[in-house]
């Protein structure tokens, strides 16, 4: 039976109370917001923080304000559950609803929540195993070992990005508020994330994330496209977030601004920019989705990680860009 | 680090208190301290849905969830489903359709299908499949699940409703 190790739980009520806590106890502690990304990682060792910080009772945390017209803030404690079913992220965010709807199952998603997803630990196949098992392999080197078992040669860890909203967030131009005893700061979720399976993060450990800023949806579309091997509950082992502005007046029948983003092919989101400038000023039709997903093809680069053969999953980036493009026609 | 946690919470719909170590999950403290085996221990990780108990209302996993964080939460398991010696629609077409064999993860499949039951009162194939799509079964299979589950819904929204003939007879 896997137990959790022994701990010292804390359940602050105000923002200023849990960055005082963690500022305090330091690199120990550690936030827990809905548990289902850290309690497994802490049943199989790969994350023993001394001191869980929760952040479940902080209302500030749990709100959803705003619409498309002024952009909408969505509190980090939100359940994914409240995210599908959410009226006016519905209407207005249809494609964080249905990205959201793909993560895990409903029993998961009445306890994980955003913030969790977009801080989602990165995978692999050599890490993602219980503590028996990575001391078999003498460990890797996202934790407590000194080898990559997937690049041996490698100095970096390449554990994979492998949350469903964070290609949709880059891609959408979201941002990220962040709050630490030092003050607050916003920060694109595009410079976001390192390329780095162990340092994935640009948050300081003290530092809280509070809140996602989602921009107004004048004028653009997004949508996302999952790979995963179970249609009913898998993490994506490709994902596709694609979005556009067209242009007004004139220029109405041209894209003016595109962004493709793939998820879960290497430690950080992958923006394609050789694929937006296929799309950009160009008339948004089947010749210029086809060069726009052989640009994402060329560019992934998946390593023997995560699930399915590499090769396969590199020429599915073609075809899950076309797909998340055919989508926004 | 104290030796002993202590809450109060709704369980089953009664009153009750419980101590236990603080770093237990609720799966352990309903297990080991509250002496409620119905619910079980399968993947301990997030993945197979049988340890699957209601908290305010909600189907989420006990395996996940602190033992702490249910102070001043309603919870029900398995034992509070039947009611004044009266077993659950649900529990009643689960049996009836034969949509448990081994049985290990029912009480699980119970509890989520009454979650979405309770939310849509007429749920569709798809809204079924995607409601528990989180519980696992490795041996009924899933057909005789979601006919129970449709069975159950139609009765407690006071119809009835006709199963297809091999469900019942098997292939003739």
């Amino acid at each position: 039976m896997m137990r959790l190790p022994k701990f010292d739980y804390r359940t602050p009520r105000t923002i200023a109370e849990a960055v005082k806590i963690i500022g305090d106890v330091g690199p120990d502690a550690q936030f827990v917001a809905g548990g289902t990304d850290l309690y497994p990682n802490m049943k199989r060792r790969q994350q023993t923080p001394g001191t869980v910080i929760s952040v479940m009772r902080l209302s500030e945390l749990n709100k959803i304000d705003g619409d498309g017209k002024s952009g909408l803030t969505i509190g980090a404690s939100v359940l994914l559950s409240d995210i599908c079913d959410h009226t006016i992220i519905k209407r207005d965010y249809p494609v964080i609803a249905s990205a959201a709807r793909t993560i895990s199952t409903p029993l998961l998603r009445n306890m994980g929540t955003i913030g969790g997803n977009l801080l989602l630990d990165t995978r692999c196949n050599y890490y993602d195993q219980n503590y028996e098992w990575r001391k078999a392999i003498n460990f890797c080197l996202k934790k407590d070992g000194d080898v990559c078992w997937v690049a041996p040669g490698s100095s970096k860890c390449w554990a994979v990005q492998s949350s469903d909203l964070v290609p949709v967030m880059v891609a959408i131009g979201a941002k990220f508020r962040l709050i630490s005893t030092l003050g607050e700061r916003m920060i694109d979720a595009a410079g976001f994330y390192n390329d780095d399976g162990i340092d994935y993060l640009k948050k300081r450990p003290d530092e809280l994330l509070a809140d996602i800023h989602l921009p107004p949806t004048d004028g653009w579309r997004a949508s996302y496209q999952k790979l995963r091997r179970r249609g009913a509950f898998d993490f994506p082992v490709l994902g596709v977030a694609a979005w556009i502005r067209c242009g007004t007046g004139s220029g109405s029948d041209r894209v003016a601004d595109a962004k493709i983003v793939l998820g879960a092919i290497a430690p950080s989101p992958l923006d394609v920019s050789e694929a937006a400038r296929e799309l950009i000023g160009q008339p948004f039709d089947a010749e210029h989705i086809h060069a726009a997903a052989e640009a994402c093809y060329v560019k992934a680069r998946p390593l023997d990680n995560t699930d399915f053969v590499m090769n396969w999953r590199k020429q599915m980036a073609r075809e899950y860009t076309l797909r998340a493009l055919q989508e926004l026609l | 680090m104290k030796q002993k946690a202590h809450i109060s919470l709704t369980l089953n719909g009664e009153a009750a208190e419980v101590a236990f170590a603080p770093h237990k999950t609720l799966l352990e403290v309903l297990r080991e301290d509250l002496g409620l085996t119905g619910t079980k221990h399968g993947c301990e990780l997030g993945e197979c849905g049988t340890c699957t108990v209601l908290v305010d209302g909600r189907a989420i996993l006990s395996c996940l969830m602190l033992g702490l964080d249910a102070d001043g939460r309603e919870v029900e398991t398995i034992e509070g489903m039947a009611t004044g010696g009266q077993l659950h629609p649900l529990q009643v077409t689960f049996a009836d359709t034969g949509a448990a064999q081994c049985g290990y993860c029912t009480p699980g499949f119970l509890l989520a299908a009454r979650e979405l039951i309770e939310k849509s009162p007429n749920p569709t194939r798809d809204e079924i499949k995607e409601a528990l799509s989180g519980n696992l079964c490795r041996c009924t299979g899933y057909i005789k699940i979601y006919e129970a589950v449709e069975l159950a819904a139609a009765r407690v929204r006071g119809e009835e409703m006709e199963l297809p003939r091999e469900s019942v007879y098997g292939y003739e």
